[in-house]
């Protein structure tokens, strides 16, 4: 067991954990954050993606000792504090979800390639949004992620 | 005011999972719960389908399961419509399973598949949104001593305009009940709606958009112990043995024990404070398994099994009429093909999970499930406790696609919540025991016989089905003297089966038949999204497109021909046709398909082409005529996500055996489509009117088809054993 503190959404946390657990079970079973999914284990599907310093990785293959005490942590409980994230907003006017199980890590791997490709085109989201979604959402998603594209624009605006 | 009622909704899901000790006073929990709405507001039940705050915010119960396929909101549009209730105040609550055996079933079936959602429970839930509408009329009515007739409803208030009176829902809701319950009610006409019909947005987004919707995998009780389990790998396999000195060793592995279910399945499970410790205590377990009899099986006698009834000379009849041999032997041309479909795994993004409190009185589970009550008789029969000391809370689904309509996990963490009474137990599989541990779409073939006259012209078909029947394998009371008549789904002669006349074939064909030669291997057989229209689709249209090539004919106008007693098939056809651009020298192959399935008319037309043996599919544009469309945005959504599910499947996925064990364990080898590999969906949404027909199943029919005729307009090459993977060639 190791005590770490990580930097969660903006709030240090401090843990006692095996330091070999990935951080996908350390936000969903020490820290009691169940927003981010577990589905496949083995970094294939996205469904546990959050953002180590603004950029998407997959958490459920990550040992938490990877990620240090400056590193700041962003899950989809801290994307936005009132649903205000422009991929949020876009989600929500499109209704992307369909079972959703997929979206936190969906959505968190749309605002990560925001980040770094504020003006992505269709070619960036095929090459960096590689999520799995069963049910299909992916029609939407692309429309939600060039939606979330003009509120970020406008907002700036 | 939309953010307040969902932050309401989801303190109500999360109440009704902390509460579940006090539910077993015989409390209705929405009652039980009412503490907890809009601070302390009291919740009244109008009726069984409607609660009203005095707030007026409107509470809808939903007995169907929501597993992305928008029925919650679907149904809830129903009630209100009926209701005529403010859409904008309106939430939803899942009643109990064990809440709708002490009422007698009042809100009937919980059973959530073969597209019946929506189309079995329409007239009932409109009827009770109906009913709760005029026993608050009524009671509006009895408090100003006036004619019920005499009021109006708008967006929940009743108005007597003679005197200028108004009365919110909320403020007579308390008392409506006790108004006498209609014994008729007029329905509205579906022109005259206003809620139901309209593209509005799901009930059950936002929550999705935030992490904080709870999932049965994100289920967390106090004192709560989490399991991961491993069952035998070779189904009728059992477990001999494990040595768990390693495994205890491990941070917060509690124990480890043996899991043997009713259902068959028999594995050891390791129970901790951590999942992921858990999981991998697992693996160090050495276990001793012996494989039974199945451990020979691979795929190689899986497909002898299947040729063994292509030519087999005894069949069940599906479809018939004329002399199929006869057209066959007088044939100018005869054409035939032989197909190959390969097993699927349903893969939900939430792997299967359940949660249970055991103890000598009284056994609850929390679960995604699409049928609550199968899961509340497998928790009674998995404790051995009487039903009526058992209950159910059903979460939102992360997905189910036919699979969660079994119990078997519930049995499991069942069996081992009784070695820990009192203390809830999460069970929780991994990916590779989801991949493992299916109820499989079967592997099936067809071969596929055709004459053609002089003309050009389809004058008899045979179509050969060989392959496993889900209803032998899962309800095999629903066999008729030996046949399954499932197995026709899409293909279906009508009249034959009560059930299936929402499946009849759309062709006419003089001579015809459609035949199925059962060849059941020594795999768990499951419903899959569409179940048997995906193969069945595959193999008709796919083999008219042969036809209609072999004839000289273009595929549309070839198949517009058989399709003239079936109007509404040739209407989506044409629509596709049309919208698609069928005909049109650009440079892309085109393809078609057109079905009648779960009681609706589908088409669609695919533009693809291929590249260095690389299928880029630019768009599908596709058809639904449901009758009525009670949200068409959803319905779109629907065929969206269905034709990612069945292209995955028909381009890139399949569960292979090696030695009775599946070789597919994970996303790693088994495939599925990813935003890169999305074709531009464009729906048309064409609903004739009078019928429901279903609308998560149908689609996904036609989408494998379309593009596996495409494929051929591009390269003629066709692909007849799928998935298409790297079979393209290369130029």
């Amino acid at each position: 067991m190791a005590k770490l503190n990580l930097n969660v959404n903006g709030v240090t946390k401090a843990v006692d954990v095996d330091p070999s657990m990935p951080l996908l079970w350390v936000l969903r079973e020490t820290l009691g954050m169940t927003g981010t999914k577990y589905s496949c284990g083995i970094a294939q599907c996205g469904a546990c993606t959050v953002h180590l310093d603004g950029q998407p990785i997959r958490s459920c293959v990550l040992p938490v000792s990877a990620v240090s005490e400056s590193t700041k942590i962003t899950t989809i409980e801290g994307l936005s504090e009132d649903l205000s994230h422009p991929v949020q907003k876009a989600w929500a006017q499109l209704d992307v979800p369909q079972c959703g199980y997929c979206q936190p890590g969906m959505m968190m791997a749309a605002a990560g390639l925001l980040n770094s490709k504020p003006n992505a085109t269709d070619a960036d989201i095929d090459r960096e949004v590689t999520n799995i979604c069963r049910c299909g959402t992916f029609q939407r998603v692309r429309e939600g992620i060039h939606l979330a594209q003009d509120i970020m624009k406008s907002t700036k605006a | 005011m939309k953010s307040s009622i969902h932050m309401t909704r989801r303190r109500f899901v999360l109440g009704s999972l902390s509460a579940g000790a006090g539910l077993s006073l015989g409390v209705l929990p929405a009652l039980d719960l009412s503490a907890d709405h809009h601070g302390g507001d009291v919740l009244d039940e109008v009726n069984a389908w409607v609660t009203i705050g005095s707030d007026d915010s409107v509470t809808i119960r939903i007995a169907r399961s929501e597993m992305g396929q928008g029925t919650l909101t679907g149904l809830a549009q129903l009630v209100a419509e009926e209701l005529a209730c403010d859409w904008e105040k309106v939430t939803w609550s899942f009643p109990t399973p064990g809440d709708n055996l002490k009422r007698k079933r009042i809100w009937g079936s919980f059973s959530t598949g073969g597209s019946q959602g929506v189309r079995s429970s329409q007239q009932y839930v409109r009827e009770g949104g109906a009913a709760a509408r005029m026993m608050l009329v009524a009671e509006a009515a009895e408090q100003w001593g006036v004619p019920a007739a005499s009021c109006r409803v708008e967006k929940g208030v009743i108005y007597h305009d003679p005197t200028k009176r108004s009365l919110r829902y909320g403020e007579v809701a308390a008392v409506a009940s006790r108004q006498a319950v209609p014994m008729e009610v007029a329905l509205k006409d579906p022109a005259d709606w206003t809620i139901a019909g309209q593209p509005l947005k799901r009930l059950d987004t936002l929550e999705k958009l935030d992490g904080s919707l709870v999932y049965g995998a994100d289920i967390q009780l106090p004192e709560m112990l989490v399991a991961s389990i491993v069952d035998c790998p070779v189904m009728g396999g059992s477990l001999k043995g494990f040595d768990d000195t390693q495994a205890l060793k491990m941070p917060g592995v509690k124990a480890v024990v043996p899991v043997k279910t009713q259902t068959g399945t028999d594995g050891v499970a390791v129970v901790g404070t951590s999942w992921w410790h858990a999981n991998e205590a697992l693996k160090q377990l050495n276990i001793e398994w012996d494989l039974g009899p199945n451990a020979q099986m691979n795929d190689a006698s899986i497909t002898a099994l299947l040729e063994s009834g292509l030519d087999a000379s005894e069949a069940f009849n599906g479809n018939w009429e004329g002399d199929v041999e006869a057209a066959l032997s007088d044939a100018v041309t005869r054409v035939e093909a032989i197909y190959k479909v390969p097993a699927q795994n349903h893969a939900p993004m939430e792997p299967m999970n359940a949660t249970a409190r055991y103890t000598s009185e009284r056994c609850e589970v929390w679960c995604p499930t699409q049928n609550g009550e199968a899961a509340l008789a497998a928790a009674s029969e998995a404790s051995g406790l009487p039903i009526e000391q058992c209950e159910v809370y059903k979460t939102i689904l992360g997905g189910g696609f036919g699979r969660r309509g079994a119990a078997d996990y519930v049995h499991q963490v069942v069996a081992i919540a009784m070695q820990f009474p009192g203390t809830p137990i999460k069970l929780q599989w991994s990916r590779e025991e989801d991949q493992m541990h299916g109820f499989y779409h079967p592997t099936t073939m067809a071969k596929m016989r055709g004459s053609l006259d002089e003309a050009g012209n389809l004058t008899g078909l045979h179509m050969r089905i060989s392959g496993q029947s889900i209803i032998a394998g899962l309800m095999p009371q629903r066999l008729v003297n030996g046949a399954d008549f499932v197995a026709f789904q899409g293909v279906v002669k009508g009249g034959l089966n009560p059930g299936m006349d929402d499946h009849q074939m759309c062709y006419s064909i003089p001579n015809l038949k459609v035949d199925h030669a059962m060849r059941n291997p020594a795999v768990r057989p499951g419903f899959w999204r569409g179940v048997n229209v995906n193969q069945n689709a595959i193999y008709l249209e796919c083999f008219m497109d042969e036809l209609a090539h072999k004839a000289g004919r273009d595929p549309l106008d070839f198949r517009l021909a058989l399709l003239k007693d079936k109007p509404k098939a040739a209407a989506v056809l044409q629509a596709v046709a049309d919208k698609g651009a069928w005909g049109s020298e650009d440079g892309l192959g085109r393809g078609l398909a057109v079905l009648y399935a779960f009681g609706s008319y589908v088409a669609a037309c695919a533009e693809v082409t291929v590249t260095d043996g690389e299928l880029k599919m630019h768009r599908i544009v596709a058809a639904t005529d449901c009758g009525t469309a009670v949200n068409p945005q959803q319905i779109a959504a629907q065929v969206e996500g269905s034709f990612v599910y069945g292209l995955s499947a028909a381009l890139l996925s399949q569960i292979t055996f090696d030695s009775g064990v599946v070789q597919e364990k994970n996303f790693d080898r088994y495939p599925s489509m990813r935003i890169k590999d999305m074709p531009k969906v464009e729906t048309i949404v064409m609903p004739s009117g009078g019928v429901y027909g279903g609308v998560g199943e149908p689609t996904i029919a036609v989408a494998a088809p379309a593009v596996l005729n495409a494929i051929f307009a591009a390269t003629g090459q066709r692909v007849r054993t799928l998935p298409v993977a790297r079979q393209l060639a290369s130029a």
